[in-house]
């Protein structure tokens, strides 16, 4: 590869409330710049994880080098760095951003500026990238382009009088976008020969060259056998190769150097060695400081992962740590539940994440599972002075032993539409919102700002706004700290058992309302025995509130000629098979459903 | 010599009941006669069958009583050609109230035919209308007397309980206008709506749970009044009246059945032949080429049905022959689950047996599935 002038090289990535289109004018400018053809795209860039593509949001950030000839004549390298775009993933976006110059924003022309739009938009601005916005979907019957022009000066204050408006679906003025990319996003500055100083923005696990690291040089070259080594963790690993990335592959070159976006391995075993946020050096000469920014994530909610078919524990067992390898973020450690068996308790970023490991799971390796109730990380204090951090509910101390609690609070955004300011402040207030103000957006949308405590998010609260708003309320949070609250432990007894993986910890003014909606959704879920069942939840020693599932009290007396034997059988086995589907706790069985119930408690 | 049941599978009814899902429709007298002689051609096509004796043969439907008494007599008599039958062989037909006559009972009779099963249901006008039965009360007791008449001494009535609409009362009422009548055998089945049929896409006014419990406890009540005793879990009669036919499926008594989609269960295989009427049409003399879902039963398989169907019976499962049939008792295999439902009351055992008591006949299905083995 011939030397590559800084001046031709534009490092961006795209920021979008989620649907917007973010990914779609990603394949577009690939599409557009001649690096696939129309049926590559279809079978490569395409083709990420199936879970990507069916909830439409990106998980792990993608990175693709294309090349641009524009206008002038001259050819350009994109390096196109496209981030995750959910509240769950924070810390990795504002690293991508860190590896970039510059920002296309896209905005719905129809539904506006979101909070995450904003939420992401700050965090570029923050970075001080140049931010290009560009209008989408203006194919759309309710698209609004000059509404959303003014909303993106007036809310985010950056010009947007000449921002392309497109249709990343059909491929409508993205060639305005891509000569924008040129004219506005700056080229990359660093000098080559001072000592290596990269960024890792992403990493991933490849069976056959190890860990693979994703990262923007700031300043130096690194090549073939260059000594590295990471600031933070301080592994140091020699480079076996370097490369840029070509669509769905990894393309080798001779050497990176300041300005460009490429990618190192270096039989690094070990995922947890490659923080994200870390800064690379060269371990014989290093730079004098790392790069600002790192911090290393921690998992925000924790859940107990189990099989839902106890005999499959082994093949759950190494499940975890493959996907740690290439998620550094996901925590586990092995657990085991009386009423559940062997299984692993897990901390993740935010419920997403939960969701797409539990997803990934479930599909890449063929497992059933059953989550417990999820919990956040509690603090107690306890009368002795000692402090636990506490993610399992049934390792509380007992109650004797403690002094205070208390639980982590996020500062929540919500944007919605002024109609519907009311139910979302009830919501709010029902899961003990603290309200910090709002502002008005435009005459029809405001922004709520609240402290919430983050357990009363982690439940349902996503689904709970969406529904009261009509889908039109859009979400974000960040962390805030620790705040002192009066909280019990809520256990849930079944036919006269305490079932360890459905107690939860919960704020004592909500422990009643709680407890009678565990029972009754407990009561639909699960099945009618042969005995009468009752379920109990309880504080302590306290019944605070009860269902009974009646005991089954005739079943179909078929008629059944000898010709029906085999189907019969069949009916029986079905009957059978449901049982194996359930837990055994006691006398009773608890269909896996019933476990994941408590997930979902608004019933408004 | 090993015993051996015939079952004669008439896929033919005047009119479709509403909640049927076996096997049956109506069919002019061409289409009619073209099955039988088709079933006559499976029958000589079979393998000689001298090496079993013939105790029961059932004819069953749709509604046998549709074919012209003649024809019956035709396939007995072919049949009997075929097998060895036992002098005192239990030969049953299905009959609907209004199809039968005189001369065709005495056809019948004089053919061989010493059992009638009799679909009658219910009662009520308004149940039977319900239904989609063809017939009347009146029908039933036209033909019910009939059948007396002309010597059969042996007589089942079909009665269906937890109907749509229906009451305690009526059930109640049901039971007594038929148990009045003195036949030797009361089949009382409830109503299952199964999918496909006309009901299961109507919305129906079912009995709740309590009451069609209480329906079931009532009808051995009822019928224990008249001397009738439950020997299956819907299966009522008087001495020595039992349907041998139906306790030989229930205890695994090899049968084969011939016609449209009747099922078989010989040596350690089960088959079914098709259901499909062309073919079986053009195939019914090569009965090899009928044969569908053949099933070789493991052992496992076989302990699994003795014990389920077994449970079906009052006497339940006769311990020392299953030890003799699997060479281990039952307690050695299904130890754990006689405990925990002996425990709940729900099984009963004895030095001889293992059989459902009341509460366990209720919630049988429960019951039942759990003697299917994961491995043996």
């Amino acid at each position: 590869m011939a030397t590559i002038n800084q001046k031709n090289i534009r490092n961006f990535c795209i920021i979008a409330h989620i649907d917007h289109g973010k990914s779609t004018l990603a394949d577009r400018i690939i599409q557009q710049t001649g690096l696939l053809t129309e049926r590559e795209m279809q079978a490569q860039v395409l083709d990420n994880m199936d879970l990507e593509r069916e909830r439409g949001i990106t998980i792990k950030a993608q990175t693709v080098r294309t090349v641009y000839r524009a206008k002038d004549g001259e050819e350009y390298i994109f390096n196109l760095i496209d981030t995750p775009g959910h509240v769950d993933f924070n810390y990795e976006v504002s690293r991508s951003l860190a590896a970039c110059d510059g920002a296309i924003l896209v905005v719905d022309a129809a539904q506006g500026i979101e909070a995450q739009t904003l939420a992401n938009v700050y965090l570029a601005l923050d970075h001080d990238l140049d931010v290009l916005p560009v209008i989408n979907k203006i194919d759309l019957p309710s698209a609004e382009p000059e509404r959303v022009i003014s909303e993106i000066e007036d809310v985010i204050g950056i010009e947007a009088q000449d921002a392309p408006q497109i249709s990343a679906k059909t491929g409508l003025n993205v060639d305005q976008v891509l000569e924008q990319i040129v004219e506005r996003i700056p080229s990359p500055v660093g000098d080559p020969k001072a000592p290596l100083k990269a960024l890792i923005f992403d990493s991933i696990y490849d069976a056959y060259k190890g860990v693979i690291v994703f990262c923007r040089l700031r300043e130096g070259t690194v090549k073939k056998g260059t000594r590295i080594r990471m600031m933070a963790t301080g592994a140091v690993e020699e480079v076996v190769e370097v490369g840029y990335f070509g669509a769905g592959q990894f393309i080798p070159c001779d050497e990176l150097s300041a300005g460009m976006v490429g990618y190192i391995t270096a039989s690094i075993k070990t995922i947890s060695d490659t923080r994200v946020g870390d800064t690379i050096t060269d371990a014989d000469h290093p730079c004098d400081e790392p790069l600002p920014g790192y911090k290393k994530v921690n998992p925000m909610v924790y859940y107990g992962l189990y099989p839902a078919d106890r005999a499959k524990y082994q093949d759950l067992r190494d499940a975890p740590h493959q996907l740690q390898l290439n998620d550094a973020s996901l925590f586990y450690e092995p657990e085991t539940s009386v009423a559940l068996g062997f299984g692993f308790r897990c901390g993740f970023l935010g419920l997403l994440h939960l969701e797409i490991i539990q997803e990934r799971l479930e599909r890449e390796y063929g497992l059933d599972l059953i989550t417990t109730a999820p919990s956040v990380i509690y603090k107690v204090h306890k009368t002795n002075g000692e402090i636990i951090d506490l993610t399992n509910p049934t390792n509380l101390p007992d109650p004797s032993e403690i002094d205070y609690m208390e639980e982590p609070m996020v500062k929540a955004e919500i944007m919605v539409t002024t109609e519907f300011i009311g139910q979302i402040m009830d919501l709010c207030q029902e899961r003990r919102g603290q309200y910090q103000g709002m502002e008005y957006m435009e005459t029809t949308r405001a922004l709520l700002k609240y402290h919430l405590p983050l357990n009363e998010i982690i439940y349902d609260f996503f689904d709970a706004l969406k529904s009261r708003s009509r889908g039109y309320a859009s979400f974000d949070y960040e962390m805030l700290g620790y705040e002192r609250s009066d909280l019990v432990k809520l256990d849930i007894l079944v036919n006269k058992e305490e079932v360890d993986a459905l107690s939860f910890i919960v704020f004592a003014g909500s422990a009643y309302e709680r407890g009678r909606k565990m029972c009754e959704k407990l009561k639909e879920e699960i099945p009618r025995q042969l005995f009468e069942i009752p379920i109990q939840a309880a504080v302590g020693s306290k019944i605070i509130a009860r269902e009974t599932v009646r005991a089954m009290r005739k079943d179909v007396l078929a008629k059944c000629y000898g010709g029906d034997i085999s189907r019969k059988k069949k009916l029986l086995e079905k009957q059978k098979e449901g049982k194996k589907r359930m837990r055994q706790v006691g006398n009773v069985e608890i269909p896996q459903k019933a476990f994941m119930s408590v997930l979902k408690l608004d019933d408004k | 010599m090993k015993e051996l049941e015939l079952y004669i599978h008439i896929p033919f009814c005047i009119q479709k009941c509403r909640y049927c899902d076996f096997l049956s429709g109506p069919a002019d007298d061409a289409s009619k006669y073209r099955y039988t002689k088709a079933l006559i051609r499976e029958i000589e096509s079979l393998p000689e069958g001298r090496e079993s004796i013939i105790t029961t043969v059932f004819f069953g439907g749709g509604t046998p009583s549709v074919l012209p008494g003649e024809w019956t007599a035709r396939i007995l008599e072919t049949l009997k050609k075929r097998f060895s039958f036992a002098a005192d062989a239990e030969i049953t037909t299905e009959a609907n109230p209004g199809t039968v006559d005189k001369e065709k009972l005495r056809i019948w009779r004089e053919s061989g035919i010493n059992r009638i099963s009799f679909g009658c249901q219910s009662s009520f006008h308004e149940e039977l209308q319900m239904l989609g039965r063809i017939h009347t009360w009146e029908d039933f007791l036209e033909s019910y007397a009939l059948a007396r008449e002309s010597g059969f001494d042996n007589i089942n009535i079909d009665l269906m309980s937890g109907l749509p609409g229906q009451k305690l009362k009526t059930w109640e009422t049901t039971l007594h206008r038929a148990a009045e009548l003195k036949p030797e055998h009361i089949s009382a089945y409830s109503l299952i709506v199964e999918e496909g049929t006309p009901f299961a896409s109507m919305n129906l006014d079912l009995p709740d749970e309590d009451t069609e419990r209480m329906m079931y406890s009532r009808t051995r009540e009822i019928l224990a009044g008249y001397g009738y005793g439950r020997y299956e879990i819907s299966n009522y009669a008087l001495q020595g009246r039992e349907c041998r036919h139906n306790i030989g499926y229930w205890i695994r008594t090899p049968y084969i059945g011939l016609g449209l989609g009747a099922s078989s269960l010989f040596g350690s295989t089960r088959f079914t032949n098709t259901a499909d009427m062309k073919e079986y049409l053009r195939n019914s003399a090569h009965p090899d080429r009928l044969r569908r879902n053949i099933e070789h039963l493991e052992k496992k398989d076989e302990i699994e049905e003795t014990m389920f169907l077994g449970l079906r019976l009052a006497r339940g499962i006769d311990k020392r022959r299953f030890e003799k049939t699997f060479g281990k008792t039952v307690r050695e295999i299904y130890a754990p689950v006689l405990d925990k439902y002996i425990d709940l009351g729900l099984l009963k055992e004895t030095e001889e047996a293992v059989f459902l008591t009341e509460d366990g006949i209720s919630v049988s299905n429960a019951v039942m599935a759990e003697f299917l083995l994961d491995s043996y």
